[in-house]
């Protein structure tokens, strides 16, 4: 391999860091506020790519709400302020963590429920094949032609079967 | 048989039945990627925005009482817009000022566009930086909003009107709105 493949492999494999679409025009000159202005951006969902947080989305949309997300830190506002500013035009719907209320409750118990109720159903049905198997009554005791071919099979006597 | 038996029958059925029932939902437009908006029954957000064309009338948010008002955010970069802008023109007369909102675009574009197609506008004013779009809510346009003589949002239709829209959900809440 020569060397300049080896330099291709190299910058390739360093090259595959998770890419933020926060663009350097972007950033706020306190690196504190700009922290915080990131933490904000990774618990908002882009309205446009729906799976992405605004952080991650390259959309228009996501850049403005972006830079309107350091506006309000820049203009005083508090982390929960900032991100309730969103909210309040987007709804809960942008938040990546929803909040835990009635709208949102089959939401966060949902899952829950349906695990108990899997739970529930398997370990009746467990009881059940048991109980069963409890109640099957004992089988009968063989009959002497049976025990005589038992007993020829033990012997490594094949004449068993055709007696 | 045990009527537990069923169970598996009657799961799958729900589950048919559930899944039936939102193919139809989007045969008839929900888009399921639609975000239920938040600003239904709330005030119009405060804005001030200056005319796209110099000499006219601007818009700002006081500007919406006392007639049935269509918000229409529209932008020359965008396909549905141009699909939805024939739809548009047949509009007026229909009980309803129709402002639109030039959304991130520019200006010498809009006005292109808007001499390639026809203005079907009455109130025509520009949102260059999307400050007043995301103040509403927008997330793509083409979007709508029904205001009432109030001033409050009423109704909302995210992505481009169709014949359909227009009849089933817009001209009754027009109607409504004007009683």
């Amino acid at each position: 391999m020569s060397k300049a493949a080896l330099y291709l492999a190299g910058f390739l494999a360093l090259s595959t860091l998770p890419a933020l679409a926060v663009q350097p025009d972007e950033l706020l000159p306190d690196p504190q506020m700009e922290a915080r202005a990131r933490t904000i951006g990774k618990e908002l969902r882009c309205p446009v790519c729906q799976n992405q947080s605004i952080d991650d989305s390259d959309a228009d949309l996501a850049r403005d709400l972006r830079l309107l997300v350091r506006k309000r830190l820049v203009a005083g506002d508090s982390d929960a302020q900032a991100k309730q500013y969103i909210v309040d035009r987007y709804g809960d719907y942008v938040l990546l963590d929803p909040p835990f209320k009635t709208v949102t409750l089959v939401l966060w118990l949902g899952p829950a429920a349906l695990f108990l109720a899997a739970l529930a159903a398997g370990w009746s049905f467990i009881r059940r094949r048991k109980e069963g198997a409890a109640a099957q009554p004992a089988p009968a005791a063989l009959s002497e032609d049976e025990k005589r071919r038992v007993a020829a099979l033990f012997a490594g006597d094949d004449q068993g079967d055709k007696a | 048989m045990r009527p537990t038996a069923f169970l598996p029958v009657l799961i799958f059925l729900v589950l048919a039945g559930f899944f039936g029932y939102r193919l139809v939902m989007i045969g008839n437009g929900d888009s399921p990627s639609a975000i239920p908006s938040v600003m239904i029954d709330k005030p119009a957000p405060q804005f001030d925005l200056p005319p796209l064309y110099d000499g006219k009338a601007g818009l700002a948010t006081a500007g919406l009482q006392g007639q049935v008002t269509l918000v229409n955010f529209f932008a020359s970069w965008c396909i549905p817009c141009r699909a939805e802008h024939p739809l548009l023109s047949g509009l007026t007369g229909k009980g309803f000022v129709l402002v639109g909102v030039n959304y991130k675009d520019k200006p010498e574009d809009a006005k292109a566009w808007l001499d390639r197609l026809g203005n079907p506008y009455d109130v025509l004013v520009a949102d260059r930086q999307g400050q007043t779009g995301i103040d509403f809510g927008v997330y793509g346009v083409p979007e709508s909003y029904l205001i009432d003589k109030q001033g409050r949002i009423r109704f909302k239709q995210t992505g481009p009107f169709t014949p359909e829209t227009i009849e089933k959900d817009l001209l009754p809440w027009v109607a409504e709105l004007n009683k």
